[in-house]
């Protein structure tokens, strides 16, 4: 098999190019495949991870030993090598998406619980009384004035965990996920540098799209920082 | 080879028991560490003194955190590099180097402007203000930028394994590619704790060498 458009031979005279435009074509599907896995199981991660540090960080924010207990348990799942956490599950989970989904999402945890603390203690004092003299409800207070508030420093806290997670991911490849990280192992397995080269670009530049649509996104989601701005 | 959770633990093959690839993965980390430090720290700290480079020391962080660990690991294992330890080091160095270079710079930028003047003011050369002052003040950022490299690269040391090295990451490539559960749970257990027993020790000894703490102590305060 010849690869057009290159000139770079390995020593056993076999061209074994770093990138070659014959693998983007050959594998794009097992490519789109990749990116479609490796969208949506980051996508669930972040959002479980997103949907379990909200009221963590509400809880955090009672006593400084909830806090403590908290952010100290998130920091300890977070220093747990990955490959690890997944291999713990895996007698639980199997070799399934789920493995990937609940360990990604518990790292996740570290970076948006703390987030969404700092953000919480942002909000003025004074903005909570005046919610809580118009008559607002706890909860009220807490979905209608402090969220809001909070909703950059939550949101820059998504951004962080996502580009993490979508970085972590490939080493789910180890338990069966599939994903970008599937078709680096493959390539390694294969001696394909080609393959491993252009996983490795898309999984940058997912990367790198995702976080310039979280910071769309948040612009859409808080106007009023535009003009503060 | 064993076949329970215990045996694997207890396992002390010379060249693939579990003390043997406690010390392996234990050299991967000092290698990359240790590359990391020697380039992160003096450029770091460079950068942090002169107040110059700000964006490239904050963004080294942002642009490491998009970079797959597993696609460098294998990328340094197909080229000419190979899978030896100096390889493999500086592969775990390069995700090792952001938060050192990171929080170096940081550090250095957050010292109190006003204590730099007042040794300045005292007459103490740049030098001396560097050693003297901003490196004990900048100590706990500094340390905690190295420690969090220290945790990064025992995680990602595991994936030497995945390219026919060495370390605890050999108990969890093998284990799942042949659904050895006993095999994968002792690999992971072991991981974690050496984790957890390091990031403990490190802070500990952050507390024990900090010199402005340990100055305060002797003055009584």
């Amino acid at each position: 098999m010849t690869f057009p458009g290159s000139s770079d031979v390995l020593a056993q005279g076999v061209p074994n190019p770093w990138f070659s435009t014959l693998y983007l074509q050959q594998g794009r599907s097992e490519l789109l495949t990749a990116l479609q896995q490796h969208v949506m199981i980051t996508a669930i991660s972040v959002l479980a991870g997103l949907v379990l540090s909200l009221p963590l960080a509400v809880l955090a924010r009672r006593s400084r030993l909830a806090e403590t207990l908290v952010i100290g348990g998130a920091g300890v799942i977070y220093t747990i090598p990955s490959l690890a956490l997944f291999a713990l599950l895996v007698p639980v989970t199997a070799y399934t998406a789920t493995t990937a989904i609940i360990a990604l999402a518990l790292y996740t945890l570290v970076i948006l619980v703390r987030n969404a603390v700092t953000g919480l203690a942002e909000v003025p004092a004074e903005v909570v009384e005046a919610a809580r003299g118009m008559g607002l409800s706890a909860w009220q207070r807490l979905l209608r004035v402090e969220l809001p508030i909070a909703l950059p420093s939550i949101v820059a806290g998504v951004r962080v965990a996502t580009v993490s997670t979508i970085s972590l991911l490939t080493v789910a490849a180890y338990v069966g996920t599939g994903g970008f990280g599937q078709l680096i192992d493959q390539g390694f397995r294969a001696d394909y540098r080609a393959k491993i080269v252009t996983a490795c670009l898309a999984c940058v530049l997912l990367a790198l799209v995702a976080d310039a649509l979280l910071v769309l996104l948040q612009r859409l989601l808080t106007p009023w920082t535009r003009t503060a701005r | 080879m064993p076949t329970d959770l215990w045996g694997w633990l207890t396992y002390t093959d010379p060249a693939a028991g579990m003390p043997a690839r406690i010390v392996e993965h234990l050299q991967y980390t000092a290698g990359g560490v240790l590359l990391a430090c020697l380039v992160g720290l003096p450029v770091g700290l460079w950068l942090g003194h002169l107040g110059r480079g700000g964006t490239l020391a904050i963004n080294v962080s942002n642009i490491g955190r998009a970079i797959p660990t597993l696609g460098v690991v294998v990328l340094f294992a197909v080229s000419p590099l190979g899978t030896s330890l100096f390889a493999l080091s500086l592969a775990l160095g390069l995700f090792a180097l952001p938060p050192v270079l990171t929080n170096a710079y940081v550090g250095m930028r957050e010292v109190d402007r006003e204590a730099v003047e007042a040794a300045r003011g005292m007459g103490m050369t740049p030098g001396q203000v560097f050693r003297r002052v901003e490196l004990p003040l900048a100590f706990p950022l500094v340390a905690a930028g190295v420690r969090s490299a220290v945790l990064q690269v025992i995680a990602t040391a595991v994936l030497a394994a995945a390219v026919g090295g060495g370390g605890l990451g050999r108990f969890l490539i093998e284990g799942l590619g042949s659904q050895d559960y006993p095999q994968l749970q002792a690999g992971a257990l072991v991981v974690a704790a050496l984790a957890l027993v390091v990031e403990l020790v490190l802070g500990l000894l952050q507390r024990l060498v900090d010199p402005v703490a340990r100055s305060a102590a002797a003055a009584g305060t």
